[in-house]
């Protein structure tokens, strides 16, 4: 397999690899000297076996559009990344062609828009459905497509799926040479083309998602919350907010009134001298041409512009959506906690009529604020993690920018459990935020059977039960369902 | 949706004469409906039969990647439909000329599904009217029973993947010499030989006292012969009718078995359910024939659209037009598979092999390749003998018998190859083989294939439906089959127990180990090489579904070893 130019490639290659290790090394030195500074303070041998996964784990933060080659390095799992690989390639299913497609340039889609139509009626059937102690059949966070930007097009869209007895495709017959086929010249073991696994920046979406036009997340995560509140009886969030509608007032020239103002509006003006006339009789309205000497202005014709004071709602409530993207976090957990994230965020956009200013912010052993929910979303896991660093960095926006005095403050927390530190710190800081928050939200993916580092410390230190109207922890296992993460958030929300 | 104008039907019934007199048959009548986007939003889940049943799974989109098209492996979005009259749909935008080529390539396709002898139990039933009924039935059973009637069609959908498309065939072509009535088949066959075990002077004597009752008494003969078995063996009629059972059990698909033998459907106030799965069984079998076929039907439907078009007069105003359409049909891309241009090609491969005589054994005797291009016995049969693999043949033998070298070489096709070059830092897709025996491995991969799952009477305890996935190189896909197990416990109204294949845990891991070995000491990994050489270890496993309640236990002691066959 390995020809002569292949050979040196990987010589250079690793040689890069080298240079690329000392480099993260240097980088990373902040994370490595951490990791120095914590085993002089005594760590357990599992602890510093989970420190130094973590550290030894190449990937870096970065936006890509497919699973990049360092989720096989760092998975180890050959399956499972053909699995997450699969809807990239170029393939081509040939049931995929058709007659209206191809002969005649149509493709049927499916809105979205017609598909919420009756949504209601499909959620009603769904509540149904569980009284009869069958699992429910749609499902809500089915993430189509997260664009880029501030208004990102995440387009929250209800599937299903129809369960049967079929082959799992992901296993072929035919002892050997399953692929694809293909037409064209050159010879056997030549290659034909290549789709990179590794790179800077943004990848491409292999994925033939559906269009669905310039959707915000704003109006499509409004749907979301109200299905939420309804299908899930997720409860109203009282005004316990110390924050009622600050009204603010701004002035602007969109009013019109007749007879004076700031700015004549002419074209409204035109229109009401043509019918002046009409009505006086000098025009009749099938001239080709019409004399403009001829027509009489009356004084209420004229039409102006005047500034007039509008209200301006101004937003109620801020929930900072905190995330761990750490190493460890990879595949399912992230998935568990993005989706989860969503489904608050659209649930709080409806209580406070879209009121609600999200914040993000992820965290390893630094944390950083990130401008967007797509950001949020799809940042690459890697580093270690120190959880105190975003709560930390929570009290620090708030305090800088003054936030508590005006609005109602949520903070919710995903993450695995995992903590380089022993928690003190990450208590201090929560202790620090229970003086300004309505409520503090923390979930944790474990795998089931264990409690992880951070839910025994939370434990220990006795705050969820002195504070439990301010601050609740629970967890969900790494299989959990939609209903699941569902029942979690009311978990956190409730009175 | 209305009907095509007067104008495009007139050039729709010249284009009918064309046709036949090229050699195509097919009925006289035929519909075309005009079709706007709009309309097909609501139609296409619908599989573009406006009359089928409701079912609300139909409004919501399906789950994007698993389950497309495998659950719906029968393109929802046809042109046309196997009905009586076929029907057709154009889109409202579409010019003259395009209207008559696509009203060619529907000629093809309504000639190909009124000849096809696998759609032999469509040809004597109005799809359109029957689907109107059982719609009218569903919607009545609707108002009665509210969601259970969608309950029912839900779970029967479950497994109405399963249903028994080729015993069905089979009956209908057994020819008429070979039935003997059952009994007699049943005494001399089982009755004497296994159950009596007599010797061959008695068996003979049988024979002749049987031939001689018949040519004494030629009407009564059977009933005279048969009371004399029965003096003599009064527990034949029993044992009769217990193996007429039995036949009937084995050659009865899940559906069908679980419809007939559930206690819980039997009850008189659930027997309307059985009327459901009749309807939901009988829509099913209607297109299992079309979904076997995608790529020869698509390819005789291109290759008479050519033929017809290019020598219609519409043509001689609109070459480019056509000529920009039809490359899109035909077109072979680099990377994948259009069944459309490999049909085609390969219709034109028969066509010609039989024009030159090169399907006798005389031409595959030879192996000097210069010769063979040579070769042409100008016999001209290539058109009656595409009309017969029109008749005969699904796309399993179409594409094994008739794609040999001669064609890989001449259309340049090729296997893909995948592997991951860590190197590069990228996937490479290259150029696996060029030969027709690997090609055609490929090509069996992609076409449709269910699951053989088959009812275990034996080893089913008290009350239970046990069921045998027989294991033929692919697992089933493992997230399915909980709730598909929980509605056929809700139909059959017992515990399930399915008996399947899953790879060995431990297996998999070795050969991920392996294969991040190589990864890492070489920098590449030709994944399919990789794959196609390793054997991997399969257990077998039960799954119960108990009181909506699944569990599973493994079966085997030592796991078994097969081929591991991935593709990805």
């Amino acid at each position: 397999m390995c020809g002569k130019n292949d050979r040196i490639l990987l010589h250079t290659r690793r040689r890069q690899l080298k240079t690329a290790n000392l480099e993260c090394n240097m980088t990373k030195s902040k994370a490595w000297k951490l990791y120095e500074s914590l085993k002089k303070k005594g760590l357990l041998p599992e602890q510093e076996q989970k420190i130094l996964q973590e550290l030894k784990y190449k990937g870096k933060h970065k936006i890509l559009g497919y699973p990049p080659l360092s989720h096989l390095e760092a998975s180890g799992d050959l399956f499972y990344y053909l699995q997450e690989l699969q809807p990239y390639l170029l393939n081509t299913n040939p049931q995929k062609y058709n007659d209206l497609a191809i002969l005649q340039g149509m493709k049927p889609k499916q809105s979205a828009h017609y598909a919420l139509q009756t949504l209601d009626e499909l959620l009603e059937r769904d509540k149904q459905r569980e009284k009869d102690g069958f699992p429910t059949k749609i499902k809500l966070g089915k993430i189509v497509k997260p664009g880029k930007g501030k208004k990102g097009k995440i387009i929250v869209v209800p599937v299903t799926s129809e369960d049967k007895f079929i082959h799992d495709d992901k296993f072929g017959m035919g002892g050997m040479g399953e692929g694809e086929g293909g037409t064209g010249e050159g010879e056997e073991g030549e290659v034909i083309g290549e789709q990179p696994l590794q790179g800077e920046g943004e990848g491409e979406d292999g994925e033939a998602g559906q269009e669905e036009g310039d959707h915000s997340i704003e109006s499509k995560a409004y749907e979301l919350g109200r299905i939420l509140t309804q299908r899930f009886d997720l409860p109203n969030l009282k005004e316990k907010g110390k924050k009622s509608a600050v009204k603010q007032y701004t002035y602007d020239l969109t009013d019109k009134h007749r007879g004076h103002g700031q700015i004549l509006d002419k074209k409204a003006t035109l229109e009401e001298i043509i019918e002046t006339n009409l009505g006086l009789g000098n025009i009749t309205g099938n001239e080709e041409e019409i004399d403009t000497t001829n027509l009489i202005v009356s004084p209420r014709d004229k039409i102006y512009r005047i500034l007039s004071r509008e209200v301006q709602y101004q937003s109620q409530a801020i929930v900072f959506l905190l995330r761990d993207y750490s190493g460890s976090m990879y595949g399912k957990p992230t998935e568990l906690v993005c989706t989860q994230h969503l489904f608050i965020y659209a649930w709080l956009l409806y209580q406070y009529e879209k009121l609600v200013t999200p914040r993000f912010i992820v965290h390893d052993t630094e944390a950083k604020e990130v401008p967007d929910f797509h950001t949020y979303y799809n940042l690459i896991v890697a580093g270690g993690t120190s959880v105190y660093t975003a709560f930390q960095k929570v009290n620090e926006l708030v305090e800088k920018e003054n936030l508590a005095k005006d609005y109602n403050i949520y903070v919710f927390y995903g993450g695995d459990g995992e903590d380089w530190y022993d928690g003190t710190e990450t208590v201090n800081e929560i202790k620090k935020m229970l003086t300004y928050t309505n409520r503090i939200g923390m979930t944790i993916i474990n795998d089931g059977y264990n409690d992880s580092a951070v839910e025994k410390y939370m434990r220990n230190s006795g705050l969820l039960e002195t504070n439990e109207s301010l601050i609740r922890m629970n967890s969900l296992s790494q299989n959990a369902t939609e209903d699941k993460i569902i029942k979690s958030i009311i978990d956190l929300v409730s009175e | 949706m209305k009907l095509i104008d007067q104008h495009t039907k007139k050039l729709m019934e010249d284009c009918k004469v064309k046709a036949r007199e090229a050699g195509l048959s097919f009925d006289k009548e035929t519909l075309e409906y005009i079709v706007t986007n709009r309309d097909l939003i609501e139609l296409s889940p619908k599989i573009m039969i406006p009359t089928l049943y409701d079912y609300w799974v139909h409004d919501v989109q399906l789950l994007q990647g698993k389950g497309k098209y495998e659950v719906y492996p029968h393109n929802p979005y046809e042109t046309v439909i196997n009905t009586r009259p076929g029907i057709s749909f154009y889109n409202d935008n579409n010019p003259d000329w395009l209207n008559v080529m696509i009203f060619y390539h529907v000629l093809g396709h309504i000639d190909f599904f009124q000849n096809n002898s696998f759609y032999k139990k469509t040809w004597n039933d109005d799809f359109a009217g029957k689907a109107l009924a059982d719609k009218r039935l569903i919607s009545k059973l609707r108002v009665e029973h509210g969601r259970w009637l969608d309950y029912a069609i839900e779970f029967t959908r479950g497994i109405d993947n399963l249903v028994g498309f080729f015993n069905e065939l089979s009956d209908t072509n057994k020819p008429q010499e070979t039935t003997m009535s059952k009994k007699v088949n049943f005494y001399f066959d089982v009755f004497l030989q296994q159950v009596k075990k007599v010797g061959m002077t008695q068996y003979l004597k049988e024979i002749d006292r049987y031939n001689n009752t018949l040519k004494e008494f030629p009407d009564a003969g059977e009933t005279l012969f048969f009371s004399s078995v029965i003096k003599e063996h009064p527990e034949f009629d029993s044992l009769f009718e217990k193996h007429v059972k039995e036949a009937k059990k084995t050659k009865q698909d899940l559906v069908e078995y679980v419809n007939e033998h559930s206690e819980f459907l039997n009850k008189e106030k659930n027997k309307w359910i059985k009327l459901v799965m009749g309807v939901v069984r009988d829509t099913s079998v209607y297109f299992q024939p079309q979904i076997r076929d995608h790529i020869m039907n698509e390819g005789w439907a291109s290759y008479w659209h050519e033929k017809l078009f290019l020598k219609d007069e519409m043509m001689k105003s609109h070459e480019i037009d056509f000529a920009v359409v039809n490359s899109k049909v035909m077109l072979m891309p680099m990377i994948g598979l259009n069944p459309y241009g490999l049909g085609w090609r390969l219709w034109m491969h028969i066509e010609e092999l039989a024009d030159k005589g090169k399907l006798s054994y005389e031409f595959q005797k030879i192996t000097d390749s210069k010769e063979r291009k040579k070769y042409d016995k100008k016999l001209g049969k290539g058109m009656e003998f595409i009309l017969q693999v029109r008749e005969n043949f699904n796309d399993a033998m179409f594409v094994n018998t008739f794609i040999d070298q001669d064609f890989m070489d001449k259309h340049n096709l090729f296997v893909v190859g995948k592997r991951i070059n860590a190197i590069k830092g990228v996937l490479e897709y290259y150029i696996r083989s060029r030969s027709a025996e690997e090609y055609k491995k490929m090509l069996n991969d992609h076409l449709y294939h269910p699951p053989h799952i088959s009812v275990d009477e034996s080893k089913a305890k008290e009350g239970e439906l046990y069921i045998n996935h027989h294991f033929e190189g692919k697992p089933l896909y493992a997230k399915f089959i909980p709730m598909t197990m929980m509605g056929l416990e809700y139909l059959w109204g017992n515990t399930i127990k399915l008996e399947t294949s899953e790879i060995d845990p431990h297996d998999a891991q070795r050969i991920n180990a392996e294969a991040m070995e190589i990864l890492y000491s070489t920098g590449i990994l030709d994944i399919d090489e990789f794959l196609s050489k390793q054997k991997v270890k399969y257990q077998r496993v039960l799954y119960t579904m108990q009181d909506k309640y699944l569990s599973k236990e493994i079966l085997d002691e030592e796991p078994k070893q097969h081929d591991l066959l991935l593709r990805w």
